[in-house]
Protein backbone atom coordinates (compact mmCIF):
# COMPACT_ATOMS: atom_id res chain seq x y z
CA UNK A 1 0.00 0.00 0.00
CA UNK A 2 2.75 2.42 0.94
CA UNK A 3 4.58 1.62 -2.32
CA UNK A 4 1.38 2.27 -4.21
CA UNK A 5 0.95 5.68 -2.58
CA UNK A 6 4.59 6.53 -3.26
CA UNK A 7 4.18 5.53 -6.89
CA UNK A 8 1.02 7.59 -7.19
CA UNK A 9 2.83 10.62 -5.82
CA UNK A 10 5.80 9.97 -8.14
CA UNK A 11 3.64 9.92 -11.27
CA UNK A 12 0.94 12.18 -9.89
CA UNK A 13 0.08 15.23 -11.90
CA UNK A 14 0.20 17.42 -8.82
CA UNK A 15 3.79 17.82 -7.72
CA UNK A 16 3.87 19.30 -4.22
CA UNK A 17 6.13 22.36 -4.12
CA UNK A 18 7.27 21.37 -0.64
CA UNK A 19 6.08 19.00 2.04
CA UNK A 20 2.46 19.70 2.96
CA UNK A 21 2.25 21.67 6.22
CA UNK A 22 1.61 19.48 9.27
CA UNK A 23 -1.72 19.75 11.10
CA UNK A 24 -1.91 23.14 12.79
CA UNK A 25 0.95 24.82 10.95
CA UNK A 26 -1.41 26.46 8.50
CA UNK A 27 -3.20 28.16 11.37
CA UNK A 28 0.01 29.23 13.16
CA UNK A 29 0.89 31.20 10.04
CA UNK A 30 -2.15 33.41 10.60
CA UNK A 31 0.07 35.31 13.07
CA UNK A 32 3.56 33.88 12.51
CA UNK A 33 4.15 34.44 8.81
CA UNK A 34 5.48 31.42 6.90
CA UNK A 35 7.55 33.82 4.81
CA UNK A 36 10.27 36.19 6.03
CA UNK A 37 8.87 38.76 3.54
CA UNK A 38 6.13 39.86 5.94
CA UNK A 39 7.12 42.56 8.44
CA UNK A 40 5.43 42.07 11.83
CA UNK A 41 6.02 42.54 15.56
CA UNK A 42 4.87 38.94 16.15
CA UNK A 43 7.77 36.53 16.89
CA UNK A 44 9.31 35.25 13.65
CA UNK A 45 9.28 31.46 13.35
CA UNK A 46 10.26 31.06 9.67
CA UNK A 47 13.83 29.77 9.48
CA UNK A 48 14.13 29.40 13.26
CA UNK A 49 15.89 26.54 15.05
CA UNK A 50 13.12 23.96 15.71
CA UNK A 51 14.50 23.29 19.21
CA UNK A 52 13.71 26.92 20.17
CA UNK A 53 10.09 26.57 19.06
CA UNK A 54 9.63 23.22 20.84
CA UNK A 55 11.09 24.66 24.06
CA UNK A 56 8.96 27.80 23.88
CA UNK A 57 5.77 25.84 23.28
CA UNK A 58 6.48 23.53 26.22
CA UNK A 59 7.07 26.55 28.49
CA UNK A 60 3.91 28.28 27.24
CA UNK A 61 1.91 25.13 27.99
CA UNK A 62 3.37 24.85 31.48
CA UNK A 63 2.86 28.56 32.21
CA UNK A 64 6.62 29.00 32.61
CA UNK A 65 6.88 31.69 29.93
CA UNK A 66 5.08 35.07 29.82
CA UNK A 67 2.33 35.05 27.21
CA UNK A 68 -0.64 36.88 25.80
CA UNK A 69 -2.41 34.17 23.77
CA UNK A 70 0.27 31.49 23.35
CA UNK A 71 -0.35 29.88 26.75
CA UNK A 72 -3.95 29.22 25.68
CA UNK A 73 -3.00 28.00 22.19
CA UNK A 74 -0.05 25.80 23.24
CA UNK A 75 -2.38 23.69 25.40
CA UNK A 76 -4.11 22.54 22.20
CA UNK A 77 -1.03 20.85 20.71
CA UNK A 78 0.88 17.66 21.54
CA UNK A 79 4.69 17.44 21.61
CA UNK A 80 4.64 15.48 18.34
CA UNK A 81 2.52 18.13 16.61
CA UNK A 82 4.77 20.91 17.88
CA UNK A 83 7.88 19.08 16.64
CA UNK A 84 6.37 18.68 13.16
CA UNK A 85 5.30 22.34 13.05
CA UNK A 86 8.74 23.49 14.25
CA UNK A 87 10.48 21.41 11.57
CA UNK A 88 8.16 22.86 8.92
CA UNK A 89 8.92 26.46 9.99
CA UNK A 90 12.67 25.71 10.06
CA UNK A 91 12.53 25.03 6.33
CA UNK A 92 10.80 28.36 5.53
CA UNK A 93 12.71 31.43 4.35
CA UNK B 1 -2.09 39.43 -39.51
CA UNK B 2 -5.62 40.27 -40.61
CA UNK B 3 -8.43 41.14 -38.26
CA UNK B 4 -9.82 37.61 -38.09
CA UNK B 5 -6.42 36.07 -37.37
CA UNK B 6 -5.83 38.65 -34.69
CA UNK B 7 -9.17 37.93 -33.02
CA UNK B 8 -8.53 34.18 -33.16
CA UNK B 9 -5.15 34.46 -31.55
CA UNK B 10 -6.53 36.85 -28.91
CA UNK B 11 -9.30 34.36 -28.20
CA UNK B 12 -6.80 31.52 -27.93
CA UNK B 13 -4.68 33.57 -25.54
CA UNK B 14 -7.64 34.44 -23.34
CA UNK B 15 -8.81 30.81 -23.29
CA UNK B 16 -5.32 29.74 -22.33
CA UNK B 17 -5.57 31.90 -19.22
CA UNK B 18 -8.40 29.77 -17.90
CA UNK B 19 -7.18 26.35 -19.09
CA UNK B 20 -3.43 26.25 -19.53
CA UNK B 21 -2.45 23.89 -22.31
CA UNK B 22 -0.58 21.00 -20.76
CA UNK B 23 1.06 18.15 -22.62
CA UNK B 24 -0.40 14.90 -21.37
CA UNK B 25 -3.03 15.27 -18.64
CA UNK B 26 -4.94 18.51 -18.36
CA UNK B 27 -4.19 20.57 -15.28
CA UNK B 28 -7.01 20.44 -12.72
CA UNK B 29 -9.06 23.62 -12.52
CA UNK B 30 -10.15 25.23 -9.27
CA UNK B 31 -12.41 28.26 -9.31
CA UNK B 32 -12.63 30.36 -6.13
CA UNK B 33 -15.61 32.70 -5.81
CA UNK B 34 -15.02 35.62 -3.43
CA UNK B 35 -11.78 37.52 -2.78
CA UNK B 36 -12.02 38.19 0.95
CA UNK B 37 -9.87 36.68 3.69
CA UNK B 38 -11.19 33.19 2.93
CA UNK B 39 -11.18 33.23 -0.87
CA UNK B 40 -7.97 35.17 -1.48
CA UNK B 41 -6.13 33.07 1.15
CA UNK B 42 -7.38 29.88 -0.50
CA UNK B 43 -6.39 30.96 -4.02
CA UNK B 44 -2.92 31.78 -2.78
CA UNK B 45 -2.56 28.61 -0.69
CA UNK B 46 -3.58 26.57 -3.74
CA UNK B 47 -0.57 27.93 -5.65
CA UNK B 48 1.62 26.32 -2.97
CA UNK B 49 -0.44 23.18 -2.38
CA UNK B 50 -0.58 22.21 -6.05
CA UNK B 51 1.46 24.36 -8.42
CA UNK B 52 -0.07 22.64 -11.46
CA UNK B 53 -3.62 23.50 -10.43
CA UNK B 54 -5.08 26.30 -12.58
CA UNK B 55 -6.56 28.74 -10.07
CA UNK B 56 -9.18 31.31 -11.06
CA UNK B 57 -10.44 33.87 -8.55
CA UNK B 58 -13.83 35.45 -9.26
CA UNK B 59 -14.26 38.79 -7.50
CA UNK B 60 -16.30 41.82 -8.55
CA UNK B 61 -14.34 44.48 -6.63
CA UNK B 62 -10.91 45.74 -7.66
CA UNK B 63 -10.20 46.59 -4.02
CA UNK B 64 -10.78 44.51 -0.91
CA UNK B 65 -11.83 46.43 2.21
CA UNK B 66 -11.07 44.49 5.40
CA UNK B 67 -13.53 44.42 8.30
CA UNK B 68 -11.07 43.79 11.18
CA UNK B 69 -10.03 47.23 12.52
CA UNK B 70 -12.86 48.93 10.62
CA UNK B 71 -14.37 49.80 14.03
CA UNK B 72 -11.29 51.99 14.53
CA UNK B 73 -12.14 53.75 11.27
CA UNK B 74 -15.67 54.44 12.56
CA UNK B 75 -14.20 55.95 15.74
CA UNK B 76 -11.84 58.19 13.73
CA UNK B 77 -8.71 56.35 14.88
CA UNK B 78 -7.73 55.06 11.46
CA UNK B 79 -8.33 55.81 7.79
CA UNK B 80 -10.27 53.46 5.53
CA UNK B 81 -7.28 53.31 3.15
CA UNK B 82 -5.42 51.30 5.84
CA UNK B 83 -8.14 48.64 5.38
CA UNK B 84 -7.83 48.39 1.61
CA UNK B 85 -5.87 45.91 -0.45
CA UNK B 86 -5.60 44.97 -4.14
CA UNK B 87 -5.12 41.67 -5.93
CA UNK B 88 -1.93 42.56 -7.85
CA UNK B 89 0.28 40.15 -5.92
CA UNK B 90 -2.19 37.31 -6.44
CA UNK B 91 -2.13 37.93 -10.20
CA UNK B 92 1.68 37.98 -10.06
CA UNK B 93 1.51 34.56 -8.36
CA UNK B 94 -0.22 33.14 -11.43
CA UNK B 95 -3.81 33.34 -10.20
CA UNK B 96 -6.29 34.30 -12.96
CA UNK B 97 -8.43 37.11 -11.58
CA UNK B 98 -11.86 37.47 -13.17
CA UNK B 99 -13.51 40.78 -12.25
CA UNK B 100 -17.12 39.66 -12.23
CA UNK B 101 -20.03 38.54 -10.09
CA UNK B 102 -20.88 34.83 -10.09
CA UNK B 103 -24.61 34.60 -10.70
CA UNK B 104 -25.24 30.83 -10.90
CA UNK B 105 -23.57 27.50 -10.23
CA UNK B 106 -24.34 24.27 -12.06
CA UNK B 107 -23.06 21.61 -9.66
CA UNK B 108 -23.82 18.76 -12.10
CA UNK B 109 -22.05 20.32 -15.10
CA UNK B 110 -19.41 21.81 -12.76
CA UNK B 111 -19.68 25.31 -14.18
CA UNK B 112 -19.85 28.81 -12.72
CA UNK B 113 -21.95 31.28 -14.68
CA UNK B 114 -20.92 34.93 -14.42
CA UNK B 115 -23.29 37.90 -14.58
CA UNK B 116 -22.40 38.50 -18.26
CA UNK B 117 -23.22 34.87 -19.17
CA UNK B 118 -19.61 33.64 -19.35
CA UNK B 119 -19.18 30.10 -18.03
CA UNK B 120 -16.15 28.91 -16.10
CA UNK B 121 -15.73 25.12 -15.90
CA UNK B 122 -14.13 23.70 -12.76
CA UNK B 123 -12.98 20.41 -11.29
CA UNK B 124 -13.46 21.76 -7.77
CA UNK B 125 -15.15 24.97 -6.69
CA UNK B 126 -14.57 27.07 -3.59
CA UNK B 127 -17.31 29.41 -2.44
CA UNK B 128 -16.13 32.13 -0.08
CA UNK B 129 -18.99 34.61 -0.38
CA UNK B 130 -18.91 35.96 3.17
CA UNK B 131 -22.21 37.26 4.48
CA UNK B 132 -25.31 38.87 3.11
CA UNK B 133 -27.72 40.93 5.18
CA UNK B 134 -31.13 39.30 5.70
CA UNK B 135 -33.00 42.40 4.59
CA UNK B 136 -36.38 40.86 5.33
CA UNK B 137 -35.57 39.80 8.91
CA UNK B 138 -36.14 43.13 10.67
CA UNK B 139 -39.42 44.99 9.98
CA UNK B 140 -38.75 48.53 8.78
CA UNK B 141 -35.18 47.79 7.77
CA UNK B 142 -33.97 47.37 4.19
CA UNK B 143 -31.31 48.29 1.67
CA UNK B 144 -32.44 51.91 1.30
CA UNK B 145 -32.93 52.32 5.06
CA UNK B 146 -29.28 51.29 5.54
CA UNK B 147 -28.37 54.65 3.97
CA UNK B 148 -30.01 56.33 6.98
CA UNK B 149 -29.39 53.66 9.64
CA UNK B 150 -26.09 52.06 8.56
CA UNK B 151 -25.19 48.48 9.41
CA UNK B 152 -21.47 49.04 8.63
CA UNK B 153 -21.09 45.24 8.80
CA UNK B 154 -19.42 45.10 5.40
CA UNK B 155 -16.48 47.49 5.43
CA UNK B 156 -16.41 50.34 2.93
CA UNK B 157 -18.95 53.09 2.27
CA UNK B 158 -21.12 51.93 5.19
CA UNK B 159 -18.13 52.31 7.54
CA UNK B 160 -17.57 55.89 6.38
CA UNK B 161 -21.28 56.69 6.59
CA UNK B 162 -21.46 55.68 10.25
CA UNK B 163 -18.29 57.66 10.98
CA UNK B 164 -19.70 60.80 9.32
CA UNK B 165 -22.94 60.48 11.28
CA UNK B 166 -21.00 60.31 14.55
CA UNK B 167 -18.83 63.26 13.53
CA UNK B 168 -21.80 65.44 12.67
CA UNK B 169 -23.81 64.48 15.77
CA UNK B 170 -24.11 67.17 18.42
CA UNK B 171 -22.70 66.64 21.90
CA UNK B 172 -25.43 65.12 24.05
CA UNK B 173 -26.83 62.90 21.31
CA UNK B 174 -27.97 59.31 21.74
CA UNK B 175 -26.16 56.61 19.77
CA UNK B 176 -27.88 53.21 19.55
CA UNK B 177 -26.29 49.99 18.32
CA UNK B 178 -28.50 46.94 17.81
CA UNK B 179 -26.71 43.58 17.97
CA UNK B 180 -28.23 40.44 16.40
CA UNK B 181 -28.77 36.94 17.75
CA UNK B 182 -26.17 34.25 16.96
CA UNK B 183 -24.73 33.30 14.54
CA UNK B 184 -23.33 36.36 12.81
CA UNK B 185 -20.03 37.67 11.42
CA UNK B 186 -17.46 38.61 14.07
CA UNK B 187 -19.07 37.71 17.44
CA UNK B 188 -17.12 40.30 19.51
CA UNK B 189 -17.51 42.96 16.79
CA UNK B 190 -20.57 44.84 18.10
CA UNK B 191 -18.95 45.19 21.54
CA UNK B 192 -15.61 46.37 20.16
CA UNK B 193 -17.57 48.87 18.09
CA UNK B 194 -19.50 50.06 21.15
CA UNK B 195 -16.20 50.42 23.03
CA UNK B 196 -14.46 52.48 20.36
CA UNK B 197 -17.49 54.69 19.73
CA UNK B 198 -17.64 55.27 23.51
CA UNK B 199 -13.94 56.17 23.37
CA UNK B 200 -14.73 58.74 20.67
CA UNK B 201 -17.71 60.16 22.55
CA UNK B 202 -15.80 60.39 25.84
CA UNK B 203 -13.07 62.44 24.16
CA UNK B 204 -15.15 64.54 21.76
CA UNK B 205 -18.80 64.54 22.85
CA UNK B 206 -18.80 63.66 26.55
CA UNK B 207 -22.46 64.55 27.23
CA UNK B 208 -23.59 61.91 24.74
CA UNK B 209 -24.82 58.41 25.52
CA UNK B 210 -24.45 55.03 23.85
CA UNK B 211 -26.95 52.19 24.24
CA UNK B 212 -26.39 48.66 22.92
CA UNK B 213 -29.69 46.86 22.34
CA UNK B 214 -28.89 43.15 22.22
CA UNK B 215 -30.92 40.16 20.99
CA UNK B 216 -28.76 37.98 23.30
CA UNK B 217 -28.12 37.61 27.02
CA UNK B 218 -24.46 36.69 26.58
CA UNK B 219 -21.67 37.58 24.18
CA UNK B 220 -18.03 36.96 23.33
CA UNK B 221 -15.43 38.13 25.93
CA UNK B 222 -18.38 39.53 27.91
CA UNK B 223 -16.75 39.83 31.33
CA UNK B 224 -13.63 41.46 29.88
CA UNK B 225 -15.69 43.96 27.92
CA UNK B 226 -17.98 44.77 30.84
CA UNK B 227 -15.09 45.23 33.28
CA UNK B 228 -13.39 47.56 30.82
CA UNK B 229 -16.64 49.50 30.26
CA UNK B 230 -16.97 50.06 34.01
CA UNK B 231 -13.37 51.18 34.16
CA UNK B 232 -13.38 53.42 31.06
CA UNK B 233 -16.92 54.33 30.05
CA UNK B 234 -19.07 54.31 33.21
CA UNK B 235 -22.27 56.32 32.70
CA UNK B 236 -21.66 56.61 28.99
CA UNK B 237 -22.22 53.08 27.66
CA UNK B 238 -25.23 50.96 28.59
CA UNK B 239 -25.78 47.36 27.42
CA UNK B 240 -29.37 46.11 27.43
CA UNK B 241 -29.61 42.31 27.05
CA UNK B 242 -32.48 40.27 25.61
CA UNK B 243 -33.94 39.53 29.05
CA UNK B 244 -34.14 43.25 29.85
CA UNK B 245 -35.88 44.09 26.60
CA UNK B 246 -32.83 44.48 24.36
CA UNK B 247 -34.14 42.73 21.27
CA UNK B 248 -34.97 45.17 18.48
CA UNK B 249 -38.21 44.06 16.79
CA UNK B 250 -38.60 46.87 14.28
CA UNK B 251 -37.04 50.13 13.16
CA UNK B 252 -38.53 53.34 11.79
CA UNK B 253 -36.22 55.17 9.43
CA UNK B 254 -38.36 58.33 9.33
CA UNK B 255 -37.76 59.01 13.03
CA UNK B 256 -34.49 57.03 13.42
CA UNK B 257 -36.22 54.95 16.07
CA UNK B 258 -35.53 51.38 17.20
CA UNK B 259 -38.42 49.54 18.88
CA UNK B 260 -38.21 46.68 21.39
CA UNK B 261 -41.00 44.89 23.26
CA UNK B 262 -40.24 47.23 26.19
CA UNK B 263 -39.99 50.61 24.52
CA UNK B 264 -38.73 52.85 21.77
CA UNK B 265 -35.31 54.44 21.41
CA UNK B 266 -35.10 57.52 19.22
CA UNK B 267 -31.46 57.83 18.19
CA UNK B 268 -29.33 60.64 16.86
CA UNK B 269 -27.19 57.91 15.30
CA UNK B 270 -28.57 54.39 14.82
CA UNK B 271 -26.26 51.53 13.88
CA UNK B 272 -28.42 48.52 13.04
CA UNK B 273 -26.40 45.30 12.86
CA UNK B 274 -29.04 43.06 11.29
CA UNK B 275 -29.40 39.27 11.10
CA UNK B 276 -27.22 37.71 8.40
CA UNK B 277 -26.85 34.66 6.16
CA UNK B 278 -24.26 33.20 3.79
CA UNK B 279 -23.52 35.32 0.72
CA UNK B 280 -26.14 35.05 -2.02
CA UNK B 281 -24.27 32.65 -4.33
CA UNK B 282 -24.33 29.97 -1.59
CA UNK B 283 -28.10 29.73 -1.83
CA UNK B 284 -27.97 29.78 -5.66
CA UNK B 285 -25.46 26.91 -5.59
CA UNK B 286 -27.64 24.85 -3.25
CA UNK B 287 -24.99 24.66 -0.52
CA UNK B 288 -26.91 26.67 2.12
CA UNK B 289 -29.36 24.86 4.39
CA UNK B 290 -32.54 26.27 5.94
CA UNK B 291 -30.50 28.21 8.48
CA UNK B 292 -29.06 30.27 5.60
CA UNK B 293 -25.53 28.96 6.30
CA UNK B 294 -23.54 26.13 4.70
CA UNK B 295 -22.90 22.73 6.32
CA UNK B 296 -19.44 21.36 5.44
CA UNK B 297 -17.15 18.41 6.09
CA UNK B 298 -14.79 19.51 8.90
CA UNK B 299 -11.65 18.08 7.28
CA UNK B 300 -12.04 19.27 3.68
CA UNK B 301 -14.73 21.99 3.90
CA UNK B 302 -16.53 20.19 1.08
CA UNK B 303 -20.24 20.96 1.14
CA UNK B 304 -22.44 18.32 2.74
CA UNK B 305 -25.12 19.23 0.18
CA UNK B 306 -23.20 19.47 -3.13
CA UNK B 307 -20.11 17.35 -3.88
CA UNK B 308 -17.22 19.15 -5.56
CA UNK B 309 -18.08 22.48 -3.92
CA UNK B 310 -16.17 23.66 -0.85
CA UNK B 311 -17.39 26.48 1.41
CA UNK B 312 -15.03 28.43 3.68
CA UNK B 313 -15.11 31.53 5.84
CA UNK B 314 -18.15 33.28 7.30
CA UNK B 315 -20.59 31.41 5.02
CA UNK B 316 -19.66 27.98 6.40
CA UNK B 317 -21.08 26.24 9.47
CA UNK B 318 -17.72 25.52 11.09
CA UNK B 319 -18.87 24.11 14.44
CA UNK B 320 -17.11 25.81 17.32
CA UNK B 321 -15.02 28.05 15.05
CA UNK B 322 -16.32 31.62 14.99
CA UNK B 323 -16.97 33.68 11.86
CA UNK B 324 -13.69 35.61 11.91
CA UNK B 325 -11.00 36.64 9.43
CA UNK B 326 -8.48 34.52 11.34
CA UNK B 327 -10.71 31.44 11.09
CA UNK B 328 -11.42 32.15 7.40
CA UNK B 329 -7.68 32.26 6.67
CA UNK B 330 -7.02 29.03 8.59
CA UNK B 331 -9.92 27.25 6.88
CA UNK B 332 -8.72 28.49 3.48
CA UNK B 333 -5.29 26.92 3.92
CA UNK B 334 -6.75 23.63 5.18
CA UNK B 335 -9.24 23.60 2.28
CA UNK B 336 -6.47 24.25 -0.27
CA UNK B 337 -4.38 21.35 1.02
CA UNK B 338 -7.44 19.09 1.12
CA UNK B 339 -8.38 19.97 -2.47
CA UNK B 340 -4.86 19.23 -3.70
CA UNK B 341 -5.07 15.81 -2.02
CA UNK B 342 -8.59 15.13 -3.37
CA UNK B 343 -7.61 16.16 -6.92
CA UNK B 344 -4.79 13.65 -6.64
CA UNK B 345 -7.21 10.89 -5.60
CA UNK B 346 -6.21 10.91 -1.94
CA UNK B 347 -8.05 11.35 1.35
CA UNK B 348 -7.41 14.57 3.32
CA UNK B 349 -5.96 14.12 6.80
CA UNK B 350 -7.61 15.57 9.88
CA UNK B 351 -6.67 19.24 10.26
CA UNK B 352 -6.01 21.25 13.38
CA UNK B 353 -6.90 24.91 13.30
CA UNK B 354 -6.49 27.96 15.48
CA UNK B 355 -8.56 31.07 15.92
CA UNK B 356 -7.42 34.21 17.67
CA UNK B 357 -9.62 37.31 17.81
CA UNK B 358 -8.41 40.53 19.33
CA UNK B 359 -10.76 43.34 20.26
CA UNK B 360 -9.83 46.90 21.15
CA UNK B 361 -11.69 48.41 24.09
CA UNK B 362 -9.66 51.58 23.59
CA UNK B 363 -6.65 52.21 21.32
CA UNK B 364 -4.19 50.84 23.90
CA UNK B 365 -6.46 48.31 25.62
CA UNK B 366 -6.71 44.98 23.80
CA UNK B 367 -8.41 41.72 24.83
CA UNK B 368 -8.48 38.40 23.04
CA UNK B 369 -10.13 35.03 22.68
CA UNK B 370 -8.23 32.06 21.27
CA UNK B 371 -9.18 28.50 20.42
CA UNK B 372 -7.71 25.32 18.92
CA UNK B 373 -10.06 23.15 16.85
CA UNK B 374 -10.11 19.70 15.27
CA UNK B 375 -12.80 17.49 13.74
CA UNK B 376 -14.68 15.29 16.22
CA UNK B 377 -18.01 13.53 15.59
CA UNK B 378 -18.35 15.19 12.20
CA UNK B 379 -17.83 18.77 13.28
CA UNK B 380 -15.12 21.17 14.33
CA UNK B 381 -14.76 21.01 18.09
CA UNK B 382 -12.48 22.79 20.55
CA UNK B 383 -9.53 20.78 21.82
CA UNK B 384 -10.35 20.26 25.54
CA UNK B 385 -8.20 22.27 27.93
CA UNK B 386 -7.04 24.74 25.27
CA UNK B 387 -8.13 28.23 24.33
CA UNK B 388 -10.02 30.84 26.31
CA UNK B 389 -10.01 34.58 26.85
CA UNK B 390 -7.47 37.04 28.26
CA UNK B 391 -7.10 36.89 32.06
CA UNK B 392 -9.68 39.03 33.88
CA UNK B 393 -7.05 40.41 36.28
CA UNK B 394 -4.31 41.24 33.76
CA UNK B 395 -2.40 44.52 34.28
CA UNK B 396 -2.80 47.41 31.83
CA UNK B 397 0.63 46.58 30.37
CA UNK B 398 -0.80 43.26 29.16
CA UNK B 399 -3.81 45.04 27.65
CA UNK B 400 -1.45 47.40 25.83
CA UNK B 401 0.61 44.44 24.58
CA UNK B 402 -2.53 42.74 23.28
CA UNK B 403 -3.51 45.94 21.46
CA UNK B 404 -0.07 45.92 19.80
CA UNK B 405 -0.45 42.22 18.96
CA UNK B 406 -3.80 42.94 17.35
CA UNK B 407 -2.12 45.38 14.98
CA UNK B 408 0.68 42.87 14.38
CA UNK B 409 -1.81 40.16 13.51
CA UNK B 410 -3.55 42.43 11.02
CA UNK B 411 -0.26 43.27 9.33
CA UNK B 412 0.78 39.61 9.14
CA UNK B 413 -2.48 38.27 7.79
CA UNK B 414 -2.98 41.01 5.22
CA UNK B 415 0.69 40.67 4.19
CA UNK B 416 0.26 36.92 3.78
CA UNK B 417 -2.97 37.17 1.85
CA UNK B 418 -2.53 40.30 -0.27
CA UNK B 419 1.15 41.36 0.06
Amino acid sequence: MRALVAAAVAVGWIVPSSAAPPAGAAACSGCHAASTRVATPVARLAGRDPADIVKAMREFREGARPATVMDRIAKGFTDEEVQAIAAWYAGKR
Amino acid sequence: MNRREFLNSALAASTAMFAPAVIGQAAPRVVVVGGGFAGASCARALRNAGPRIAVTLVEASATFTACPFSNAVIAGLRELSAQQFTYERLIADGISLVRATASAIDAQARQVTLADGTRLPYDRLVLAPGIDIRWDALPGYGESVAERMPHAWKAGEQTLLLRRQLESMEDGGLVVISAPANPFRCPPGPYERASLIAHYLKARKPRSKLIVLDAKDAFSKQRLFQNAWTELYAGLLEWIPLSKGGKVISVDAATNTLATDFGRHRAAVANVIPPQKAGRIAEAAGVADRSGWCPVDPASFESKLQPGIHVIGDAAIAGAMPKSAFAANAQAKVCAEAMAVLLNGGVPSAPKMINTCYSLVSPDYGISVAGVYRPADGQLTEVPGSGGVSPVDAPRATRALEAAMAEGWFRTITGEVFG
